[in-house]
């Protein structure tokens, strides 16, 4: 059976689209699936560097769709784990330099030898965004809770449908749990109520994300960081699993106190 | 400080839901802006059914989507010839 393909898309720039190809497909690796992630944003490539991969890059997309190399030569296996690929896109090319079927083609020999496929999309709605979604089986749109990218969100969803790919997931990312509580927020709830999809998972504004991505190595290795459990739970949930939404309700001045009280000492305090 | 004040005594409106209430009126507008070809498909099917019941005036139907400050309302400005004499069956 082959494998299926997710492209990771926005409209807008800027909302965190790469950083969660890059965690997603970490993620799903060490799960255990075999990944390859498809960098489709010709002319700007970044996944390479999120990835922690940018060295080792000799051929890309662009010779690959052009014949001037082997697929398999062009495929980065990631450093630490075995069921990890990287197809770098071309850096030194115009974005027609290959075409949605061109792309259809590619996506169908990846589905052949990967589990999984994550296409991370270009920003915009032309070119780059319709090759990016060309041999996609299913959609993830990715959004902050701000007024511009759910905007841009919506329009997205519309040219999905138009070119049939259907109930597209959405991620929500860089939530501010304390501005949401002060109401300075949009909450989970207003921005699906207002897009009407389905909420795949959601990802809390985190400066270990920061971190991670400057050292190349997607937040997700890291256990102890909230973004690397987010990104876990939806990994878990793109496998089928049934993970309930995080709560991101923020810690009292209180509860901050009691957990940095030792724990004998707040035990006792309970009783 | 102000802010604060205002808000705790319920004058302003918190801003995230001021977030929420202009992507919403935004969002009317953006879905609304459909395609002149998508129109031209509503022109062609009001017709036939109109013309069931009332011989229109064909180049001059007009339909529109127009924009109020946070509604939009389809205008269709249906120049009728002659209507069908009462009691005459219906033409399927």
């Amino acid at each position: 059976m082959p494998g299926r393909v997710l492209v990771i898309t926005s409209g807008k720039g800027g909302v965190g689209k790469t950083t969660t190809t890059a965690n997603l497909g970490t993620g799903l690796a060490i799960a255990g699936q075999k990944v390859c992630l498809v960098d489709a944003d010709i002319g700007l490539r970044n996944l390479d560097v999120v990835m922690g991969l940018e060295n080792r890059i000799v051929y890309d997309l662009v010779e690959v769709v052009e014949g001037n190399c082997k697929l398999r030569n062009a495929l980065i296996k990631h450093k630490r784990n075995d069921n990890l690929f990287l197809l770098p896109a071309a850096q030194t090319r115009e974005k027609d330099a290959v075409s949605p079927e061109q792309m259809k083609g590619l996506c169908e020999q990846l589905a052949a030898e990967f589990d999984f496929v994550l296409v991370d999309s270009p920003a915009g709605i032309e070119h780059g965004f319709r090759n990016a979604i060309a041999g996609a089986d299913e959609a993830i749109i990715v959004t902050t809770p701000e007024v511009s990218a759910v905007r841009d969100a919506d329009r997205i969803i519309g040219m999905l449908e138009a070119h049939e790919l259907f109930s597209p997931k959405l991620i929500i990312n860089r939530l501010r749990p304390e501005m949401v509580k002060r109401g300075d927020m949009m909450d989970v709830q207003d921005v699906i109520e207002i897009l009407a999809i389905d909420l795949l998972g959601v990802v809390p504004d985190d400066q270990a994300v920061i971190v991670a991505t400057n050292r190349g190595e997607p937040v997700v290795f890291d256990e102890k960081s909230l973004s690397a459990a987010a990104y876990r739970n939806i990994v878990g949930r793109i496998l089928g699993e049934d993970i309930p939404q995080m709560d991101f309700e923020p810690e009292s001045m209180l509860e901050k106190l009691r957990r940095l009280v030792p724990l004998r000492f707040s035990r006792r305090k309970a009783n | 400080m102000l802010e604060f004040l205002a808000r705790l005594f319920g004058r302003e409106e918190s801003s995230g839901k001021q977030a929420k209430e202009r992507l919403r009126l935004v969002l009317v507008h953006d879905r609304a802006s459909v395609s002149p070809h998508l129109l031209e498909m509503l022109r062609v099917d009001l017709l036939e059914v109109i013309s069931k019941y009332m011989e229109v005036d064909e180049p001059g139907l007009e339909v529109n989507l127009e924009h109020e400050k946070d509604t939009v309302a389809l205008v269709a400005n249906i120049p009728i010839r002659r209507l069908k004499r009462q009691g005459s069956k219906v033409a399927h």
